[in-house]
């Protein structure tokens, strides 16, 4: 049914060939066949997208037939990395807290987006994240050592200790380095697929963004060109309710990001982000159409960012507790969980013993890694271009000269030695 | 539990990954007098207080940004929107180019407008707003038309662990501009007169905020209003040997270097604020190099394209007879502002030292 009515809009658009034309009785502007009226009419407000979900708050399975095929290994695999993730949260933001590492952002309460959108991709899909999509990288087998030592900036991270904490990045697993600038990955998201769709490679792009980075002007760049030149790209909103202190309802009016679709004349859906078994079967259909069409879809995660914006941030400045605390009540993970229940799924003592072991094994890894000295300092000249040119090897030497002097004044035992 | 789980693993491994601390030491302003009863405060207190008397004073006047009803990140706006409401003092859809537009279409009209862009490192979606915009507004029209009064606050510059996109002092993209004016403060002090200074004055104005002072830069601030002129730089300490020049923080590092060089070299450098980029005071630093003959210019941006290379050139073309040993500049490497290379990044004291040792022994 879903999946039947995305058919039929592409279809629809299709169908639209003619160009403008003035010799035609009724107008015909740029393929959009309308008429001519004699009484004014303002049109106001917009069809309501509604909001798909397979799992009610209490994990009642809503429709049985959109998920023909419940597989246990699939929904246990939901269970453990959406619990990962959180795990990973709970201790790296302490880490923050007590000043080992420099910065952290939870994913706290978008577990659900994460996983379910990142099972729901092929893993060799292109993943152009904004932030908060750690999940998306361990689901695809980034492993919990890799973030820590991104996360310390120490030798095995792979971006060279050069970016600040949780900015991940995996060419293994698909997933282009995170930039802090908002929305600027929107676009580029829009190019790549395009690069698929010539390479024929049914593969498609995924950008993940905010509805505050919506705002920004390359999102509008990013819907046009993706339109236009009809790309394989699924345009992920996860809608969280904040952008950092500004609530969406400071952010845009209308029917969210999804509601912009039909503008645009890209297909659009919404789906219940706490609900990670919708997540999974919106993103898998999406994907399809993406990849069937070469052309781009809009999926909206409804959900709400239940942690800080980041360390930097204290949330209670702005939102009530028993804002928050609603929103306790509709956790993915316990909406997973109490499905899993119903469904015999679960074993309460495996769990706990699991999730034990887990926590275990990235208290481990931040002792590891904090013991990891950090790259050698020279890397700092390193990857500014494909070559050291002449004016940054200068620059370097004249460095080490000077490190040489005064050498009692910089952290050098925190750093590898050349 | 897990606070405590974590804690423990703290007993056994040092601590080499936390946030840098401060790469200078403050130095406080001298109280001032004749500017009547002062009340001790920080940089974002001070440009609080700076914003509350405007809000006070010009009924016409807004404020706006990504996030400033609450207070903005870095508390520059707290309570305003309490007390002047929320068609004053508001929040916008995250666009820095809706942002610098949105305020030069305020200020076109005669509101004044005072814009946040909530870090200089995103600021760059507003450059044609800026540049093309904002900048021309004045000579493309025939002067029918301005936005003088729009002024951009935004933080910038070095925090201690801010990476490659909250670290950035982007100054001398914008000092490239015709029509902007550009005013760097560093402190509390300068920072409120300063910005009243910007907010009223006829042109627009870029005002970037070293972040690492907004907390750690603590003066005697005079509570009525007042201005600090702009495009006049500050002579902090007088010296008879080397000119030492910079901007924001970096003013404080090149204090603590006169003091060092005094110590250690028994040569006494003259510390020059230039205060304002845009326009720039050249007399102040001309006439202190003809006396020391000697100078340095120290900032945190790359070297290539610096502001640096731009007094370098004008003390060059202007002092050519009265200098001793070459222009030295000391400045952050060409190279993004990396995370966890900060200390090696800087133009620290020790790499200004060396600067002023090799500027002696020349």
């Amino acid at each position: 049914m879903f999946a039947k009515s995305l058919r039929s809009f592409h279809l629809s658009r299709k169908l639209y060939t003619r160009h403008y034309c003035l010799a035609a009785q009724e107008p015909s502007f740029n393929r959009i066949e309308t008429q001519y009226v004699n009484n004014l009419k303002i049109v106001e407000g917009t069809e309501q997208i509604p909001i798909y979900r397979l799992l009610d708050v209490d994990g009642e399975l809503l429709n049985a037939s959109e998920f023909p095929s419940i597989d246990k290994n699939l929904v246990q695999r939901f269970y453990k990395y959406m619990r990962t993730l959180k795990e990973v949260d709970k201790i790296l933001y302490e880490c923050q807290r007590q000043g080992r590492i420099s910065f952290y952002m939870t994913g706290y309460g978008e577990e659900g987006v994460q996983i379910g959108s990142a099972a729901g991709l092929n893993d060799d899909d292109l993943v152009f994240p904004q932030y908060r999509e750690t999940g998306v990288l361990l689901w695809r087998g980034f492993t919990i050592d890799q973030c820590i030592d991104q996360c310390f900036g120490n030798k095995k991270d792979a971006g060279k200790g050069k970016q600040m904490p949780i900015h991940y990045g995996s060419k293994d697993h698909h997933y282009v380095t995170v930039s802090s600038p908002l929305g600027t990955q929107l676009p580029q998201a829009v190019g790549a697929a395009y690069s698929y769709k010539m390479m024929k490679n049914k593969k498609c792009t995924i950008v993940y963004f905010g509805e505050g980075a919506a705002s920004e002007g390359d999102a509008h760049a990013a819907f046009n060109f993706a339109a236009t030149l009809q790309c394989p790209i699924i345009f992920f909103c996860r809608n969280n309710g904040y952008a950092i202190s500004t609530p969406a309802t400071e952010q845009y009016r209308g029917d969210g990001i999804a509601g912009r679709g039909s503008a645009y004349g890209i297909a659009a859906l919404k789906v219940d982000g706490n609900d990670v078994l919708g997540v999974y079967k919106a993103t898998r259909i999406a994907r399809n159409y993406a990849v069937e069409n070469n052309s781009p879809i809009i999926v909206e995660a409804m959900t709400y960012r239940r942690g800080h914006h980041s360390t930097s941030d204290d949330s209670t400045a702005y939102r009530r507790q028993e804002e928050i605390d609603q929103w306790k009540k509709l956790d993915p993970i316990v909406r997973l969980q109490n499905f899993m229940e119903k469904y015999g799924m679960w074993d309460n003592e495996l769990q706990s013993k699991w999730v034990e072991s887990i926590r275990k094994q990235i208290l481990n890894s931040v002792v590891q890694s904090e013991k990891v000295k950090k790259p050698k300092w020279q890397e700092m000249f390193s990857d500014v271009y494909h070559d050291l040119p002449p004016h940054l090897q200068e620059q370097q030497q004249y460095m080490e000269n000077h490190v040489k002097k005064y050498k009692q004044y910089y952290p050098l035992n925190d750093f590898e030695q050349s | 539990m897990l606070k405590r789980a974590v804690k423990l693993l703290r007993t056994n491994i040092s601590n080499n990954g936390g946030r840098s601390s401060s790469s200078f030491t403050y130095f406080a302003e001298k109280t001032p007098e004749n500017r009547g009863p002062t009340e001790k405060l920080n940089m974002f207190q001070a440009i609080n207080n700076a914003l509350d008397l405007v809000l006070r004073t010009d009924p016409s006047s807004v404020i706006f940004g990504e996030d400033v009803g609450f207070g903005g990140v870095f508390r520059c706006s707290l309570d305003l929107q309490k007390k002047y409401g929320k068609e004053r003092v508001f929040n916008t859809p995250l666009c820095e180019q809706g942002i610098v537009g949105f305020g030069i279409g305020l200020a076109v009209t005669g509101t004044t407008a005072i814009a946040e862009i909530q870090f200089a490192d995103y600021m760059f979606p507003a450059f044609d707003q800026i540049v093309n915009e904002a900048a021309k507004y004045r000579y493309r029209s025939g002067n029918l038309f301005n936005c003088g009064k729009l002024t951009i606050r935004t933080p910038s510059s070095a925090i201690g662990h801010g990476g490659l996109y909250h670290s950035q002092s982007p100054e001398s993209y914008y000092t490239h501009t015709p029509g902007l004016k550009i005013v760097i403060p560093r402190g509390a002090l300068k920072a409120k007169g300063l910005l009243l200074a910007c907010i009223r004055d006829e042109d627009p104005c870029i005002f970037f905020e070293p972040k690492s002072l907004y907390r750690a830069a603590t003066d005697e601030v005079p509570v009525g209003d007042y201005e600090c002129e702009l495009g006049k730089a500050d002579i902090l300490r007088t010296g008879t040997d080397v000119t030492l020049i910079g901007w924001g923080p970096q003013v404080h590092v090149l204090l603590e270097v006169a003091d060092l060089a005094k110590e250690k070299l028994k040569v006494n450098c003259e510390v020059i604020d230039l205060v304002s980029l845009l326009p720039w005071d050249k007399q102040t630093v001309i006439n202190s190099i003809k006396k020391t003959g000697k100078v340095l210019i120290a900032h945190e941006a790359p070297k290539t394209s610096g502001f640096g290379g731009e007094i370098a050139s004008t003390i060059q073309e202007e002092c050519f007879l009265h200098l001793e040993a070459p222009v030295s500049r000391v400045t952050g490497f060409d190279t993004p502002f990396p995370h966890v290379f900060e200390p090696f990044y800087l133009p620290n004291k020790w790499r200004c030292f060396e600067a002023v040792q090799n500027l002696v022994c020349f």
